[in-house]
This record gives C-alpha cells, sequence and structure tokens, in this order.
C-alpha cells in the first residue's frame, strides 16, 4: 500500500457490517479489480473514490451480486457473504441503486416497490408502507405517481425507498448526486447521515472530493483495481485523496495558477479547427459544454483530460462535427476523421465485410454506384499500411481482434487525409500491443501535418500523447501545463 | 458470412425447406389419418404436374408473394419490420381498380401503366404512414403496420361497397377491368401474366440496388447498424428510414395492383388470402436476399397451388399447408441458430465476441396464418 505522507492509514477495529477482501475481477484482457478490498462498518457514510475505470462500480456490484469475483472473499457481520444475484444481496439486507436506475417508467410508486416482492400483490398496503418509510426518512414520495413523470431526483428517492422496503441495512448509492442538483444533492447527503446515525451503512461511490469530505466518515481510495488507500475522512485531505487517486507525486502543493481558461493561441498558422464560445447540450437537452473558445493547430496532438460527465463527450463531438452547438461558433474544416469510443456501436458494422465498413466513411454524400474494384483496392493497401490482421477485405469485421478493429478505423479515418482527426478512448479494451500501434498510428498523423485531438480517461495515456492539454471540468475547459500533477488537481477541482 | 455463403446458403435453404415442408406434411398427414400417398401426390400434381399447372398454378400464385416478399425484404434490410404489406398491398389494388375504371378501355397498355402506378403510389403512401410515425413519434412499426393493415381492409371493404361496387350492386365487389386493360399474358393458354416476369425483374433490379448503388449501401448499413451509418457514414438515417418504408410499401402496392390486373380483373374484399404475411415467411426463407426470393416465393406459391388441388383431391383441409408453412419457417429460424453455433466452433478467430442475431433472423417474425 502507497500511502502519501501526511495521511493516516488507519484501519477498524471489530467486525465491520461490510468486508471485501482481496476481490478480483477479470474482464476479457482488463483486470478491472487486483485484490481490492473495503471495510465498511455500522455507522458509517464510506466513500469509495477512484478515477473512471479504477473499479469502484464493479466491486460494488460484486458486493450486490450483480458480478462474481473470480477470487477473494466478502462478509457481511463477520459472517462469510456470497450473494450469487441481487435478489440474495436484498436477503442479506445489501441494497444499491446504481447509475442507472432499475425502475419501470410506465408504472407507479407503489407498483415499482411491490415489483419483486412476493405473495399476493396488496398496493394499497404498499402505499401505506411507502408513504410511512418517505415520512420516517424524510424522502418524500408520492405512492401513486408514475415514475416515468417523475425527475431524476424522485425517481432516486424511490429507489432508496424501495431499498428501505427490504429492510436494508447496508446501502451502496453509485454516484447519487451526478443527477441532482446543489440543493437535492445537500438533501441526499443530509438523508445518509441520518441513516448512518440510526445504525445504517451507507457507501457512497464518488468523484467530488469536497462533497466526499463533509459527509464521509472513511474513505476508501482505489486506483486499477487496487485499494490504495483507506483512511478517516479527518485524517485526511482534498490534495492526499487526489494524489492517490490519480498516483500523483507527493510534493505538489501547488496554487491554480495552473489552470487558466483556454484561448485561441497566436501562431504563425490559423488553427484547422476553431471553437468559439461553443455551449453545448448532451442528448437531454443539459447544458454540458460552456463557452468553450480553442483553436486546434496542424502538426499538433492536443490532449483532453477530464472526469467522466464534465462535458469532454460534447466537446469532442462539437470538433468532430457531430454535434451541432447550442451556441457558439465551431469552425471545423471540411473532411474530419472521427474515432468514437463505443468503436461496435459507433464507428463499425459488425455484421458487414471490411471492404463495406470502409466504404461507409463519406456514405451519406456518395451518389450513383459504389466503386467496389476501387475501394477493394483502397481497402487492401490501407490493410497493409495499417497493419490491420484479417484475410481479405470481404472478411467480416466481427471476426477481427478489437486491436484489428480499432487498427482499422483509424486507418479509415485517415484514409482520405482530413485535416483533423477526433479520437475518444482509443485504446479502451486493446492489449499492449495495439494499444501501441494506435499510439504510433496518432504520432505519425500528427507528424503528417493532420491537427490531432485525443481523448482517454487514461490520464496517463493523454500525458504520454499529447504536445498540449487542455482540461474539461464542470463544462469549462482549461489551459494546463503538461504536468501530470497540474492536470490531476484541475480535472478533480470542478 | 462471406460473399459466397450469402449466394449458396439461400439455395440450400430452399432444398432444405422443400424437403422439411414434405416432412412436415406427411407426418401431419399421417397423424390425421389422410393417406399420404394421395394428399402428396394431389399436391405435386396442382403445382408441378405439367408447364401449364406450373405456369397457371404455382408461377400465378407466386407472383404476388414475390412483390410483398421483396417489399418485406427490403424494408428488413433496412431495419425496418414492415408487417403491414397486406395492407399496402390491397390499397395498392384499391387504387390500381380505381385508375383502371376511371380511364377509357381504348388507353389499352397505356392505362394498364396507370393502373400499376396507381397502385405503386397508394402503397407508398400507406407505408408512409407507418414512416413517419416511426420517425416523428417513435411509434414501432410493427404494430402501427398491423394496425393499419385492418384498416386498409375495412376501406377495402367499404369501397368495394360504395363508390366501387359493381353496377348491379348486388355483390360487395368492383365491376370487371376491361379486356383493353389486363395485363398481358406472359404463355398463351395459360393464366400467366407479364406480372410475374416484371417481379422477377424487380428481384434483380433491387439485387443490383443493394450491392451496387450508393443509396442501396446507405440502406443496407442503416438496417446494419443506424449508429454507426450516421457517426462513421455521415448518413441520414431518418431519411433512409422513410425512403426505404415507402419503397417497400409501393413495392407490396405494385403487387396488388397487378393482381388485380392481372388475376382477378376485379377488387373485393378477401383479394388477398394472406399475402402479406406469407410475404415475410417468402423474405425470412430467402434470407432478405431478392434473387433467393424468387425461389422462396415459388416454393410457397407451389405449396399454395398444390393445397388447392390437395383440397379438392384428396379432401386434405388447405389450412394443412399454412401449418407446413409456418413449421417450415421455425425450422429455418432454428437451423440458422444451429448454423451460428457451428460457425463459431470452427471460426478462425476464436477471440470473436458472440454474435447478436441480425435483422434476418428477427425471433418476433410472425409465422404466416394460414391462408
Amino acid at each position: 500500500m502507497v500511502l502519501p505522507p501526511g495521511t493516516n492509514g488507519t484501519v477498524t477495529s471489530g467486525a465491520p457490517r461490510l468486508a471485501l477482501h482481496a476481490i478480483s475481477r477479470r474482464y476479457g484482457g482488463l483486470q478491472a479489480l487486483d485484490g481490492a478490498s473495503l471495510n465498511a462498518a455500522a455507522g458509517e457514510v464510506h466513500a469509495l473514490v477512484g478515477e473512471n475505470g479504477a473499479g469502484k462500480t464493479t466491486l460494488m456490484k460484486i458486493a450486490f451480486g450483480l458480478e462474481t469475483p473470480d477470487s477473494g472473499t466478502m462478509t457481511l457481520d463477520g459472517a462469510p457473504l456470497a450473494p450469487r444475484s441481487p435478489r440474495d444481496a436484498m436477503r442479506a439486507g445489501i441494497g444499491m441503486v446504481q447509475q442507472h436506475f432499475a425502475l419501470v417508467d410506465a408504472m407507479t410508486v407503489a407498483e415499482n416497490v411491490a415489483l419483486g416482492g412476493t405473495g399476493t400483490l396488496d398496493l394499497h398496503a404498499t402505499a401505506t408502507l411507502i408513504t410511512r418509510i418517505s415520512a420516517d426518512a424524510g424522502l418524500p414520495l408520492d405512492p401513486h405517481a408514475r415514475v416515468g413523470t417523475l425527475p431524476l431526483s424522485a425517481q432516486q428517492r424511490l429507489e432508496i425507498v424501495k431499498a428501505l422496503a427490504r429492510n436494508t441495512h447496508t446501502l451502496i448509492l453509485d454516484e447519487p448526486t451526478a443527477v441532482l442538483s446543489p440543493d437535492e444533492s445537500r438533501d441526499l447527503l443530509t438523508w445518509a447521515r441520518r441513516f448512518a446515525d440510526d445504525g445504517g451503512t451507507v457507501i457512497l461511490i464518488a468523484h467530488k472530493l469536497r462533497e466526499i469530505l463533509s459527509i464521509a466518515d472513511r474513505i476508501t481510495v482505489l486506483r486499477r483495481g487496487r485499494t490504495i488507500l483507506e483512511t478517516r475522512a479527518d485524517a485526511t485531505t482534498e490534495t492526499a485523496l487526489a494524489h492517490a487517486m490519480l498516483g500523483l507525486t507527493p510534493l505538489a502543493v501547488r496554487d491554480k495558477d495552473g489552470r487558466r481558461h483556454t484561448s485561441i493561441a497566436l501562431r504563425p498558422t490559423n488553427p484547422i479547427i476553431t471553437l468559439r464560445g461553443v455551449t453545448a447540450t448532451d442528448e437531454n437537452g443539459a447544458e454540458r459544454l460552456r463557452d468553450a473558445t480553442l483553436g486546434v493547430h496542424a502538426g499538433e496532438i492536443l490532449g483532453i483530460a477530464a472526469i467522466e460527465g464534465a462535458g469532454q463527450r460534447e466537446l469532442l463531438r462539437v470538433m468532430a462535427g457531430r454535434l451541432t452547438p447550442l451556441r457558439g461558433t465551431a469552425t471545423l474544416p471540411a473532411s474530419i476523421g472521427w474515432v468514437p469510443e463505443d468503436r461496435h456501436r459507433d464507428a463499425v458494422v459488425l455484421d458487414a465485410t471490411l471492404l463495406e465498413n470502409l466504404a461507409l466513411r463519406g456514405a451519406g454524400s456518395r451518389k450513383g454506384l459504389v466503386a467496389w474494384n476501387t475501394l477493394r483496392g483502397q481497402a487492401a493497401a490501407m490493410m497493409r499500411e495499417r497493419d490491420v490482421r484479417a484475410p481479405e477485405p470481404n472478411t467480416t469485421m466481427r471476426q477481427l481482434s478489437g486491436g484489428n478493429q480499432q487498427k482499422f478505423v483509424i486507418g479509415r479515418e485517415l484514409a482520405d487525409d482530413p485535416r483533423a482527426l477526433v479520437v475518444e478512448n482509443p485504446t479502451r479494451g486493446l492489449d499492449i500491443r495495439a494499444t501501441t500501434s494506435v499510439h504510433d498510428a496518432l504520432r505519425a498523423a500528427r507528424d503528417a501535418g493532420t491537427a490531432v485531438v485525443v481523448y482517454s480517461s487514461d490520464l496517463d495515456e493523454v500525458l504520454a500523447l499529447a504536445d498540449r492539454i487542455i482540461v474539461v471540468a464542470g463544462g469549462r475547459t482549461y489551459d494546463v501545463p503538461n504536468d501530470r500533477d497540474l492536470v490531476g488537481r484541475a480535472m478533480l477541482d470542478a | 458470412m462471406t460473399r459466397t455463403h450469402a449466394v449458396t446458403r439461400p439455395l440450400l435453404d430452399l432444398l432444405l425447406a422443400g424437403v422439411l415442408a414434405v416432412a412436415v406434411l406427411s407426418a401431419l398427414l399421417a397423424i390425421s389419418g389422410y393417406s399420404v400417398r394421395d394428399a402428396l401426390s394431389a399436391l405435386w400434381q396442382g403445382a408441378f404436374s405439367s408447364w401449364s399447372v406450373i405456369a397457371s398454378g404455382t408461377l400465378l400464385r407466386a407472383t404476388p408473394l414475390l412483390f410483398t416478399g421483396l417489399a418485406v425484404a427490403v424494408a428488413f434490410r433496412a431495419g425496418i419490420l414492415n408487417i403491414g404489406a397486406e395492407g399496402q398491398l390491397l390499397l395498392g389494388a384499391t387504387a390500381a381498380t380505381a385508375m383502371a375504371i376511371a380511364v377509357p378501355a381504348s388507353f389499352g397498355l397505356i392505362g394498364t401503366m396507370l393502373a400499376l402506378c396507381a397502385g405503386l403510389i397508394a402503397g407508398g403512401a400507406w407505408a408512409f404512414v407507418p414512416a413517419l410515425l416511426k420517425v416523428r413519434f417513435g411509434v414501432l412499426e410493427v404494430i402501427s403496420t398491423i394496425m393499419l393493415n385492418v384498416v386498409a381492409l375495412n376501406v377495402t371493404g367499404l369501397l368495394v361497397r360504395g363508390p366501387l361496387q359493381e353496377p348491379t350492386r348486388t355483390f360487395p365487389q368492383s365491376p370487371l377491368i376491361e379486356q383493353a386493360l389486363r395485363l398481358p399474358r406472359l404463355m398463351t393458354g395459360t393464366r400467366l401474366h407479364i406480372g410475374f416476369a416484371l417481379a422477377v425483374l424487380l428481384a434483380i433490379g433491387m439485387a443490383w440496388f443493394l450491392h451496387a448503388t450508393a443509396s442501396g449501401f446507405r440502406l443496407r448499413m442503416t438496417g446494419a447498424n443506424s449508429r454507426a451509418a450516421s457517426s462513421a457514414g455521415g448518413v441520414d438515417v431518418t431519411r433512409v428510414t422513410v425512403l426505404a418504408f415507402v419503397l417497400s410499401g409501393a413495392l407490396a402496392g405494385l403487387g396488388g395492383a397487378v393482381e388485380v390486373t392481372g388475376v382477378t380483373y376485379a377488387l373485393y374484399e378477401n383479394l388477398s388470402p394472406g399475402y402479406g404475411f406469407t410475404a415475410i415467411a417468402v423474405a425470412l426463407l430467402a434470407r432478405l436476399n431478392p434473387i433467393a426470393a424468387v425461389g422462396s416465393a415459388i416454393v410457397f406459391g407451389a405449396l399454395e397451388a398444390g393445397a388447392s388441388a390437395m383440397q379438392r383431391e384428396a379432401h386434405v383441409p388447405a389450412g394443412m399447408v399454412g401449418v407446413v408453412e409456418a413449421c417450415v419457417i421455425l425450422m429455418l429460424l432454428a437451423s440458422e441458430w444451429v448454423g451460428e453455433r457451428l460457425a463459431s466452433t470452427t471460426s478462425w478467430n476464436r477471440g470473436a465476441p458472440p454474435r447478436t442475431p441480425e435483422p434476418s433472423s428477427v425471433s418476433a417474425a410472425p409465422t404466416p396464418p394460414s391462408p
């Protein structure tokens, strides 16, 4: 365990309510959890923090029976715990409110609570129960309201009441404040405090360090699937937590001069991509990116660092010409390469051939006939150049490994020599060799004069690739020197 | 699936379907106490006994199935589950009849063409309704097209008792279409009309359209993964969806127009014994391949032509054949699943993720109703 100096790695005394020990879980090539542990006592609000992909949600899904660990042990009040389904976990008193609520929109609040119960259905009794629980807990809910019509905050209260109706004593909340306004967040955290004071256990997966320090009794920090730090909240600081989360060097006590709003840098040449005062919304119409002004120049890799949901998703899509800004102007070249993070959903057609996947680029504006013979030659040449290992252009995309698929996508997006290339988590799920070749391809594009924009949820990848870095935090963009500590602080200090 | 598979597999499927159909039918006949030999013999006689029977029976029955089968196939290829070919066919037939009654007989073939165009447009327009509901309001096309089938059926029923009723006002049907406005025969001495050739040409044209043209490519990619088509290809998937839906409806509508101008010469309520539903089976059996659809339409055409003969000669209810058709489709879907399993174990890349079903294996595909 690597503990930054000045923090106190105390461990609780007595048998904890929920103890997870040396939990490991592997998904294909990804070691999501690598001997992680967590000890949460009764009567405590326990915060679980870490970077994106650190394994927080996976660890909690294991405790809730949604996933099974490859190895490791779990105990509940000292007794062995091995839930094979959420049903087992709920019977043992563990509840979980996931980021995506498990509710039936078309049903009423009472029906949702009754759902998954046993015996006869008595909606009247359920409604009475809900009224009582929500009054006791201070979580206002109308049992007869249809769930689809409720705001997210009320749906979240419903998830909590649903857990309480099943006599839950240990409640896991996965990033509960992400969907809430500041006032609603305060109410929720107040409730969590009360629940713990009454002897319950709350495990809170969270990002916002200030919020965590104000509410949690103890904190567990995960990094790359391992428990890096277990500490009392009053024995640590925001900086120490940030260091533990991101693996920063301990001497990084610096002031905020590392963070200033982005602007369009003056260069001898005009930028390839220029955004002026761009505000953009997500699919639900929520403003995610606010007033972004920046330029990307030819022959540079602009690295983007951000925690999940900070607005980078919208920023990347605006720069790739896939999202029209709500306000502001985006000046983009005619041809932009775009490598989205969800390859199977957004970048390739798995049941089509490689040839057809190559033809996909520009399909929207193609007229007349498809020149398959010309394309076949181009596909073969591109596959050779990009080292895409496939028997022939008529191979189905699905037959390729993830690394070869990604090499293909990057090759395709660069095939018509676009002036800009925007990539999002380009090496997610790839092995080391494939990762290296993707990185080489991005650098080669930069060297050939393309303006390259790279976002990765792995900060080290951004730092390794970028010539220049901007941080997106709370929907704003900041210029930050290429320095791990400064970037990490700017990301978290939203 | 490689290119060669795309051609050979549907052919093997057709063969398999024929064998399965005979096997299932024999078992059903034996269980129900009919003479298997007599019944199968009647079925064969009714479908294939002579060139004249093939033309006037099998191919004649296959024609509307091919039009609607192509309609369903092109929709499914675009990711649209158009269950409304029945209604689109009926309205196509209605519009064609109205046009054929309206134009003077002296127009001759030009009048026939006008009637076919009316059917084409009416079918497309009728499909435009669920298309709009789908892209504007997210209404599931499976539901809307099934409902619109009922509407179309009743509209037809209303018209043949009202404005389109024959002059004596006794029968719920339209007056007969003038001889000069009917579709010419393809083979003299048989009932087979030129509509069959038109359908086969359309199948070839459709295969060419899907494979060679940019629009056809957009349609296929939208059906295979609309998000990637939009994100990586810049395809306007809403536009493609609406156009594919209208194209599908137009084909079914043309099928209806061909049926009234080529076979029935009049419009009546029960014009279609469920062609639009059997079309789903035709399309699925052809694995949504337009060329293979010619073969599968003929297989189903033969079954339906043979069924009538079987009822006449061996007194076996024709509904038995409907049961067989449904069984064949179920077995083919099962064989597809088995085939996937076999393919994945022999694949050279074992790291490949498991296949998700492609639109052709939509498990919600309804079985055809008994005609």
